[in-house]
């Protein structure tokens, strides 16, 4: 939107929590933060990845909905579930290959990030590009990733065989043209 | 999101419960079409019900209650009742020998109480300075946007009968 695209990328996060800080701070979701946040191989590293929303092209999420309550805009951004018609199944979290959609229990109904539709509907960056002092997410133009970043962004994913096209940019290594995620590989807890 | 679409080879489940918004919103010709003819078809009959309602009459809903008896009052003189219930003040002033009016007592301007002025023979509200006619209970000076409702007064014997309220 207004010429701004999201990019992710998680070998900058610091794991300082700003951008769950700032997401809290929402009016729509007051103290409930709707980013995800991971510790990657706790136990031996002390890397952290922040990530939002992807916004799929085809959001799986919106695809298993049984309550028809999960829409995609014109502008590609998927919203959180409509109250008047989520039914708390939690259908769209199993489903979700990046594990997005989080189950508000006592309100009985999916929330997930919306790219702070508020805001960033009006031009303005949203709230964790905002805050996030490495820049592990930003919301800039295209030609200013180009221009300051090593890392190229995709917008691809394989998870298994699915192929998942996003709105949301992942910055990967030069030489790396998608992201592939082997699932059961992912999934194997035998791993050494 | 274009105007005209091309038929979809989508299932039917998939085109009912769209993912995308512009999807969900978009109106085909022919739900367009169903939409004004429906609408157009309860419009008309809406309105010949209204017209057959008013062609059928219907009973008064008034009362008829006695307000006074012939000689009670004094020519120049009047006497307050109530009517239809016994919330509405109505004011009846006799204005000759053998004319009766009654009319509302409350103010079509702020519902304030109205009295009859012998001096000036009108009906006149002292909130805001309105007038009404004593004759027909038109608005003659002041804010009052409407006349005052008549009651229907009827001779029976030695009575004057209220029958019924009348809005010009």
């Amino acid at each position: 939107m207004f010429g701004r695209e999201f990019y992710i990328d998680p070998s900058r996060c610091i794991g300082c929590k700003s951008c769950m800080s700032a997401c809290e701070e929402c009016e729509t979701h007051r103290g409930k933060s709707m980013i995800n946040f991971d510790f990657i191989d706790r136990p031996e590293r002390i890397a952290t990845a922040a990530y939002v929303c992807f916004h799929c092209e085809d959001p799986t999420c919106a695809e298993v909905c049984p309550a028809d309550a999960i829409k995609r805009g014109l502008d590609g951004i998927v919203q959180s579930a409509l109250e008047s018609r989520c039914i708390g199944c939690s259908n769209c979290v199993l489903a979700c290959p990046f594990g997005i959609p989080k189950m508000q229990v006592a309100e009985e109904q999916m929330m997930k990030c919306d790219m702070c539709y508020d805001r960033s509907s009006t031009g303005k960056k949203p709230m964790c590009a905002t805050v996030c002092p490495s820049q592990a997410l930003t919301y800039v133009k295209p030609e200013t990733i180009r221009r300051e970043r090593r890392e190229q962004p995709t917008n691809v994913f394989y998870f298994g065989n699915q192929r998942v096209t996003t709105k949301v940019f992942m910055m990967v290594p030069e030489d790396a043209g998608a992201v592939s995620v082997d699932v059961v590989d992912y999934m194997w807890e035998g791993r050494p | 999101m274009s105007v005209w679409r091309q038929p979809s080879r989508d299932p039917l489940w998939r085109e009912e419960f769209p993912v995308h918004t512009e999807d969900e919103r978009y109106v085909t010709r022919r739900q367009f079409a169903k939409f004004l003819t429906l609408t157009s078809l309860g419009m008309a009959v809406g309105n010949g019900w209204i017209l057959v309602r008013s062609w059928i009459r219907r009973p008064s809903a008034y009362p008829s209650v006695s307000v006074a008896r012939i000689g009670e009052v004094a020519v120049g003189g009047v006497k307050l009742f109530t009517y239809p219930t016994p919330n509405d003040p109505c004011i009846l002033v006799r204005t000759a020998e053998d004319a009766y009016v009654a009319y509302s007592q409350v103010c079509t301007h702020l519902s304030c109480a109205v009295y009859f002025s012998a001096k000036t023979r009108r009906l006149e509200c002292p909130c805001h300075n309105g007038s009404f006619s004593v004759a027909d209970g038109s608005v003659i000076a002041g804010p009052p946007p409407r006349p005052l409702p008549k009651v229907v007064l009827e001779r029976r014997g030695a009575d004057l009968v209220a029958t019924g309220m009348e809005s010009a």
